[in-house]
């Protein structure tokens, strides 16, 4: 029976077509991801989306009422608690990552242009630190900024000060000194990609048809090392907006950012769903301010050319 | 003139050096006030002592965090690996459309604020009845790590020769047969640099651990639970000093492997095309 119906001719013919489609090269490629893409699904898309649903609903107690409602997003973006804290973070994320791109960029340059045959080994010496705890890195900083750190015992014995100042740690410009430490790498890669593309002969066109090295620089290769400027600042600003360790330990009353305050309604205060929503907003603003970003950039970018 | 020199190595070399002294010099305190005397980190030092490092052994809870760390970063790293070679190959060796969307999403833990991510799984979790454990923290880990495998294990697979494959299945290998005759042994610098990778990041990873753990804490949970103490200090040191000798380490052999299997594929490939 079996062997009959496999020898008519029509079933082997979708047989031999099936065969074909799966062994085709878009299945097969969509197979081999498939267990890897579903656990992204499962573990990253899956709880982002309940934590926009956490957003609209409301906790009384241990349970959660599942009716819509904006007013955890009422008070996320109106009590001035969460209102600073969420300018707060935006501000400090922009100027670490202003601070980490403009403190890259030379560098990336240095090694693109000028590290000859060692560039890899630049790399490698500019990224080992990146890959150290960063706990530990943290860490250090509170170590070196401490009423009784580095920092002042150095200066006190060196005779420059004569009692620790107060000023160094528990502040907000704590918190950018050690997020910039901590990304200075993260910018680095990036920018050095983008600059190991621009065409060399470029340049040297420029500088043939006159432009001096600041001109040509300016003209060609910043221009040309935009796109990697912009995920420079997109892969600082984003994940610092969110970042727990460092406010918490070196940033004191005020270097208090919004991941505190998220951590605090998931923990003691016990409010999933204002936690979510504070994410929630955290997550559409530093997308709004991202987008911006690229578009600044983009315009300064038609400006020099 | 002056721009010329400006943009010329000589500035530049001087800033590189400064720079490499910035992000080094921070994390150099920790070893060093590691072997101090005195228990608060300050100038000027008081003498050599490696007492530190001697009390580590003898901290029932540290030993406790560092076997729960071992566990949780071989399990995740392998795991990690794992799905980062099906997502590395499928990416190198096949064109299909949403290829560059499932790339993405998959890379996406690498720039999303991590306390986001560890919130978002806190909350699945929780809804799906797991209870806290090492065992949430691996799931969390194995997300994490996907992005770096990924890329660690994308530039071992890129430049790899189809043809061999090929030559291979038309002198009869099966399927599985020429995976490991032939692809394998390619690709084996790259996965176990992938491997050492992953438990680096593993090893020290905080946030995520901290949210999605139960009672059993890691190295960098203890680490973070005697902060509070100032007395602690020196010891935190002592063992913040050996993790970053163990992440360096871990990393150095992870590089050298990941540029022998990059020159690997490429060479060979190329001798035979």
């Amino acid at each position: 029976m079996t062997a009959a119906a496999e020898g008519s001719p029509p079933l082997r013919m979708t047989r031999a077509r099936r065969n074909a489609l799966l062994q085709s090269e878009p299945v097969q490629g969509f197979a081999l991801i498939s267990p890897t893409f579903l656990y992204a699904l499962i573990l990253l898309v899956l709880p982002i989306l309940v934590v926009i649903a956490h957003s609209f609903w409301t906790q009384h107690y241990l349970t959660i009422d599942r009716t819509f409602t904006l007013e955890n997003y009422r008070v996320a973006l109106t009590e001035p608690i969460y209102r600073d804290l969420l300018w707060r973070s935006l501000y400090i994320s922009l100027t670490v990552s202003l601070f980490t791109v403009i403190l890259a960029y030379p560098i990336a340059y240095y090694i693109s242009f000028h590290g000859g045959r060692h560039k890899s080994l630049w790399l490698f010496l500019i990224t080992i630190p990146f890959w150290t705890s960063y706990l530990l890195r943290v860490m250090s900083w509170k170590v070196i900024l401490g009423y009784n750190g580095v920092l002042n015992s150095g200066l006190m014995g060196l005779g420059i000060i004569d009692e620790p100042s107060t000023a160094l740690l528990y502040n907000s410009s704590a918190v950018i000194i050690t997020l910039t430490h901590a990304w200075a790498a993260f910018a680095i890669l990036p920018i050095f990609v983008s600059l190991e593309k621009v065409d060399r002969t470029l340049v040297e066109a420029a500088t043939d048809l006159g432009d001096g090295p600041l001109r040509s620089f300016l003209r060609v290769t910043l221009p040309l090392s935009a796109p990697g400027v912009i995920s420079a600042a997109l892969i600082v600003m984003i994940p610092t907006v969110g970042d727990y360790v460092t406010p918490k330990l070196v940033g004191g009353k005020d270097g208090v950012m919004i991941a505190n305050a998220i951590q605090a309604q998931f923990g003691k205060a016990a409010n999933w769903p204002l936690g979510a929503a504070l994410s929630v907003t955290t997550m559409l603003i530093v997308t709004l301010m991202a987008g911006a970003t690229v578009l600044i950039i983009r315009a300064l970018q038609r400006l020099a050319r | 003139m002056k721009a010329r020199r400006f943009l010329s190595g000589g500035w530049l070399s001087v800033y590189a050096f400064l720079y490499i002294v910035f992000l080094y010099l921070p994390v150099i305190f920790l070893p060093i006030f590691s072997v101090n005397v005195a228990p608060t980190p300050k100038f000027p030092l008081t003498g050599f002592t490696l007492q530190w490092y001697a009390d580590l052994p003898h901290t029932p809870a540290l030993l406790d965090a560092a076997w729960n760390s071992l566990k949780v970063g071989v399990c995740a790293s392998i795991l990690a690996t794992v799905l980062g070679i099906l997502a590395a190959r499928s990416i190198t060796r096949y064109r299909y459309p949403g290829r560059r969307t499932i790339n993405g999403l998959i890379m996406a833990p690498l720039v999303l604020p991590e306390v986001i991510v560890a919130i978002s799984m806190l909350l699945v979790m929780l809804q799906l009845g797991l209870s806290l454990s090492l065992f949430t923290v691996v799931l969390g880990h194995v997300l994490i790590c996907i992005p770096y495998s990924m890329t660690v294990l994308t530039s071992g697979f890129e430049g790899f020769d189809r043809s061999l494959e090929e030559a291979s299945a038309d002198l009869g290998e099966s399927a599985f047969g020429t995976f490991r005759r032939v692809t394998l042994p390619m690709v084996a610098p790259a996965i176990i640099s992938s491997l050492l990778v992953c438990f680096t990041i593993s090893l020290d990873e905080f946030i995520i651990a901290f949210f999605l753990t139960g009672t059993e804490a890691t190295l960098p949970i203890y680490i973070w639970g005697q902060l509070r103490f100032a007395s602690k200090l020196p010891g935190v040191l002592a063992l913040g000093t050996l993790l970053l000798v163990a992440s360096f380490l871990l990393m150095t052999v992870a590089e050298i492997l990941r540029r022998r299997a990059a020159r690997r594929t490429q060479n060979e490939g190329g001798l035979y095309a």
